[in-house]
């Protein structure tokens, strides 16, 4: 093939990571920016979701699609549930102390991670996509005639891996409606700009809270679910979408929804190409490496604002 | 309307008030007066529960705030302008008054009269608090405590940074709050500003009521001014 078509593949792969990524990311933002919590399991929530999913459409036994549905649906609620559950016994308890909150995390993390070890196993299983049909993705070439489409042989994508581009993208706009428009946001908007002024007017900020740790759980949890048929489940798969969502995170801006997106973009697409023409750890390297020094040109991100 | 019974309070470990106890009654504007540090802005917080009681209690018709969570000091009817304004800075101006009337998201007419008070607010209701100048902001800060109907409202210096004409419309908007019967208990650093408006004043050294007159009291004897104020 040649470097044109290749150059496509790579890029709609990256755009496939880049989705999974922005689901992933904004959950870490949403907590981040409004709690100002270090959610160090936040990968770990991405993996229960991945594990639930395994586990919810091979209990279901029917059909890849009723079974996938069911899981797409009820795994984030499930991971949400449980994420709010552990910030209303152990965040709330430490008053989302700074330092208490990563040292408690790491707890939860090292919980999580063990409890699917021993219930899971160790072993990385598939789940089925609800439906993979292959597309062949056309490409250009000048002839005497002009310029004609070709198909080259080799180049395709699932249709699959479509709709997560899709699915991503749909899910991060309704979280920007519900943030701009809706008065949930408006609430977690508040909170997130001044927590005690908040309370100072009447909302509820530690049921916000619980509420924005258990989304961004959900939200981790459903860009498994949708990753999942493409990845296989295991229970050591949190590390690098937790790694990737605070890069994402820090570069795209605190508290800063678009930015998150657009950084995803960024470092999904560019993790998508340079893995596909090189490998996945020079794609790792190269996006700590662009952190490190946004961190030093501008330590508020892409978007975000500087705090004094 | 509203009563502070030997409230201890302060951040953490660090007691700043002891055993205050002040009343503001409606249709009156109560003043808190005291050097820097005497503990006037800590007195507000925790009549509005951000810091809790070490001991006593706040009381507003009777019934304790002390006992509720800070978010139900809000919906009891005590609206706050603190100091430096806190405005949501990111939001627009219509959106921090939705979260200044969120205790009460079916009264719409509210928004009319705050807007009649304030009409400047109307033309910049799409502009981000943040863009906003220091007086469009201060009655930004104002008009979003005014959303909750309050039957308290709590000024913490509310015409500082201000021009002299700004200044002015900020005490005219505290005379209609009193004219309509609210209860307002004001921090100002600026005498002049306080000087005709006061009811009451209360001064605080060292976080501890020294002394409570009454606004005439004020006008009429300047040394009382100048034996704790130093002014």
């Amino acid at each position: 093939m040649d470097f044109g078509p290749y150059l496509m593949l790579a890029t709609l792969e990256g755009a496939v990571t880049a989705a999974v990524l922005a689901l992933t990311a904004s959950g870490l933002a949403l907590v981040f920016g409004i709690m100002r919590v270090v959610n160090v399991a936040h990968g770990e929530f991405f993996m229960l979701g991945a594990v639930l999913a395994w586990w919810v459409t091979d209990l279901m036994g029917a059909t890849p699609v009723l079974g996938f549905a069911i899981a797409l649906v009820v795994v984030p609620l499930m991971v949400a549930a449980l994420a709010t559950f552990a910030d209303m016994t152990i965040l709330k308890r430490i008053n989302y102390d700074p330092e208490r909150t990563i040292v408690a995390t790491i707890g939860i993390l090292y919980i999580l991670q063990q409890v699917t070890l021993m219930t899971y196993g160790p072993d990385a299983r598939p789940v089925t996509a609800p439906f993979n049909t292959r597309l062949a993705l056309p490409w250009f070439e000048r002839t005497e005639d002009g310029i004609s489409l070709y198909w080259p042989w080799g180049l395709s994508i699932t249709s699959y891996k479509l709709a997560v581009i899709g699915a991503a993208g749909g899910v991060l706009l309704g979280l920007w409606a519900v943030m701009k428009r809706s008065r949930l946001g408006l609430m977690m908007r508040a909170t997130e700009q001044d927590r005690e002024m908040a309370l100072a007017f009447g909302i509820p900020v530690e049921r916000i809270y619980a509420l924005v740790f258990g989304m961004g759980a959900g939200l981790a949890a459903l860009a498994a679910v949708l990753v999942v048929p493409i990845q296989q489940a295991h229970y050591l798969m949190g590390g690098d979408p937790l790694l990737l969502s605070f890069i994402v995170v820090i570069i795209g801006g605190l508290g800063s929804l678009p930015g998150t997106v657009l950084a995803a973009l960024l470092i999904g697409l560019s993790d998508g190409i340079i893995s596909v023409f090189f490998s996945p750890t020079l794609a790792k390297i190269l996006a700590t490496l662009l952190v490190a020094m946004l961190l030093v040109f501008r330590p508020q991100g892409m978007f975000g604002e500087r705090r004094l | 309307m509203l009563k502070l019974d030997q409230v201890d309070a302060g951040y953490g470990r660090a007691q700043v008030l002891r055993s205050v106890s002040l009343e503001a009654k409606a249709g009156e504007i109560t003043c808190l007066l005291g050097r820097n540090g005497a503990g006037k802005t800590t007195t507000l917080k925790a009549i509005m529960q951000v810091i809790p009681l070490m001991s006593g209690a706040v009381y507003l018709e009777s019934s304790s705030l002390s006992e509720r969570a800070a978010q139900d000091v809000a919906r009891s009817g005590v609206g706050y302008v603190p100091q430096g304004r806190r405005l949501f800075g990111a939001l627009t101006v219509a959106e921090n008054l939705d979260v200044g009337r969120f205790t009460r998201p079916q009264d719409s007419m509210v928004l009319e009269e705050v807007f009649e008070l304030f009409p400047r607010l109307r033309e910049r209701s799409q502009q981000r608090a943040n863009t906003l100048s220091g007086g469009e902001q201060q009655m930004l800060a104002m008009a979003r405590a005014l959303c909750l109907r309050p039957k308290v409202v709590l000024l913490d210096e509310p015409t500082e940074g201000l021009q002299p004409s700004m200044m002015e419309a900020i005490r005219n908007v505290t005379r209609t709050l009193r004219e309509r019967g609210v209860a307002v208990v004001l921090v100002e650093q600026r005498i002049e500003a306080i000087l005709d408006l006061a009811d009451h004043a209360v001064f605080l050294e060292n976080g501890q009521v020294v002394e409570t007159v009454p606004g005439e009291a004020l006008r009429d004897t300047p040394q009382i001014l100048a034996r704790h104020l130093g002014v």
